[in-house]
């Protein structure tokens, strides 16, 4: 597992990778389109904003869209699946879905998810993975 | 009336294709563009505007030996040469040269290269290819669950792209593939990544081809037959990272290139005797007809089950067998066009009828960018 690729970190996104070694998924918004947004950016990009806050994510969302991988990848067994997630806030972002066969008949468009992290050396990757463990 | 004020004098492809071990990239550059300098006539000297994508241009006009007083070098992925037709277009209209040659060379399968034709996106390699999609099969699939779910579309009819595509392929004897496939053929194929199967997705080759472009004023001085720009085509852009398209079901840039393209060229769809649409992968051609407005969202997959885009059917598209096919060296977008081209001058082993209008549409990166132009045989509409 420790294979896995790791994330180039970037000034701009420190604060994403720092929140998720502490078990935190970290969002940006911007206060004036009172709207969230990934990925992270020192603006908005609706309104081009500078003025951007950041707080936790309620790390809920639902399964939008996926496939399953039978190509290599570093740190990783095939079949695995990968999958864009909408968050609850209104966000896409990708991650694998854990705890979860590789199985299109377990893999239901639209289910629910939480948020977990997954610990490559030593950063924190966030992933999902059904929620209340149901799969 | 309007008249066309640009016209494609040129168009060739590599002498070979497929798998060409004897030649680098840089080669495969050269040897599209000497074929399209021959088909009309013209030396590396008659050349003042130089363009190509995924490659250094400054190379290509070194090795050609070319001076040139306008290049670009956009780089999007595989409709950059869509896009540069556009671009050449608007220098020759504005007087920054007069005669433009643009190359496409990839070494896709034999590798003979030491670099890769798009630049990484940082935000994808952070957020994205940390969870696995490393290459085009498991990233620009990503979507296509959330479209079957949201617009009924099936695996069969994901499958029924690749079977009429290879119908058109069989026609042509430079094709790759050319024996007939079943629906079934595809599903059983290798599986890639659910629900894509082997069949579903492009080639990898090596080829190259190479378009002249020069005002339509000039093009009755060559000895080939001018395909003409019907308005100046159109192009968009909406980035890299496929998990951030604004919607699953369709292609933002697809949309804002088909419409400036249709709108620019003043034609409705009706007027379209042949399509082509990129296709890296089988549910390209559905997003295409669904985006340029062939047919209604969600339509784009029981159109071409249906049979309408196959030999005999009222809308060919991908008349070469495309990517799935033909051939695809990476950026196919050159391939596309020069079918394009093949069909406005009647000389397409798989030729449409009569036909006067083709619309070349294409894809860059993972539904990244777009651009779309439209091609004529008529000087003047």
């Amino acid at each position: 597992m420790s294979d896995r690729p790791l994330p180039t970190i970037y000034a701009e996104t420190q604060f994403y990778w720092d929140g998720a070694k502490e078990g935190k998924l970290l969002l940006q918004s911007c206060p004036s389109c009172d709207k969230a947004y990934f990925p992270p950016r020192p603006f908005c990009p609706t309104c081009g904003s500078r003025d951007v806050t950041v707080q936790e994510a309620s790390g809920k969302g639902r399964l939008y869209s996926y496939i399953i991988n039978h190509l290599p990848a570093p740190g990783y067994e095939t079949p695995f699946t990968v999958a864009v997630v909408m968050l609850e806030e209104g966000v896409k972002m990708v991650a694998n879905i854990l705890d979860c066969p590789a199985d299109p008949e377990a893999l239901v468009l639209d289910m629910p998810l939480e948020v977990t992290f997954e610990q490559r050396g030593d950063i924190a990757v966030p992933q999902f993975k059904p929620a209340g463990g149901a799969a | 009336m309007s008249r066309a004020s640009i016209a494609i004098v040129g168009a060739a492809e590599t002498t070979r294709m497929g798998k060409v071990p004897e030649l680098s990239q840089t080669g495969l550059h050269a040897d599209a563009a000497l074929n399209a300098m021959a088909e009309c006539g013209l030396t590396p000297a008659d050349i003042d505007g130089v363009a190509t994508g995924g490659h250094d241009v400054a190379e290509i006009i070194q090795y050609l030996g070319i001076t040139p007083t306008w290049y670009d070098g956009t780089s999007v992925g595989g409709c950059s040469f869509i896009t540069l037709v556009r671009h050449a277009a608007a220098a020759i209209e504005t007087g920054l040269c007069k005669t433009v040659l643009i190359t496409h060379g990839e070494s896709g399968r034999s590798n003979n290269r030491d670099h890769r034709p798009l630049f990484p996106s940082m935000q994808q390699r952070e957020f994205e290819s940390i969870y696995g999609p490393l290459f085009p099969p498991s990233r620009f699939t990503l979507p296509v669950m959330r479209k079957m779910k949201d617009d009924g579309l099936t695996e069969e009819q994901l499958a029924m792209v690749a079977v009429v595509q290879r119908e058109w392929a069989s026609h042509h004897p430079r094709a790759t593939m050319r024996d007939p496939i079943t629906v079934d053929d595809v599903l059983n194929s290798k599986m890639i990544a659910y629900p894509f199967r082997l069949m579903m997705c492009c080639l990898v080759s090596d080829g190259g081809g190479a378009l002249i472009l020069t005002s339509a004023d000039r093009a009755k001085d060559f000895p080939t037959k001018p395909v003409y720009l019907r308005g100046m085509g159109g192009e968009s852009a909406e980035g890299p990272m496929i998990s951030q398209m604004e919607s699953f079901s369709s292609s933002k840039a697809f949309r804002v290139s088909g419409k400036l393209a249709f709108e620019s060229a003043g034609i409705t769809h009706s007027d379209v005797d042949h399509l082509m649409v990129y296709d890296a992968f089988a549910h390209l051609p559905i997003y295409g007809l669904e985006d340029l407005g062939f047919v209604k969202p969600g339509e784009g997959g029981a159109f071409i089950a249906e049979g309408n885009t196959r030999p005999g059917g009222k809308l060919p598209m991908n008349t070469n067998g495309g990517g799935l096919s033909y051939m695809h060296s990476g950026m196919y977008g050159m391939y596309a066009l020069q079918e394009g081209v093949r069909q406005m001058r009647g000389v397409s082993p798989a030729q449409v009828e009569d036909a006067k209008l083709s619309v070349v549409h294409g894809v860059g990166g993972m539904f990244s960018a777009a651009a779309t132009v439209v091609m004529t045989s008529e000087d003047q509409w």
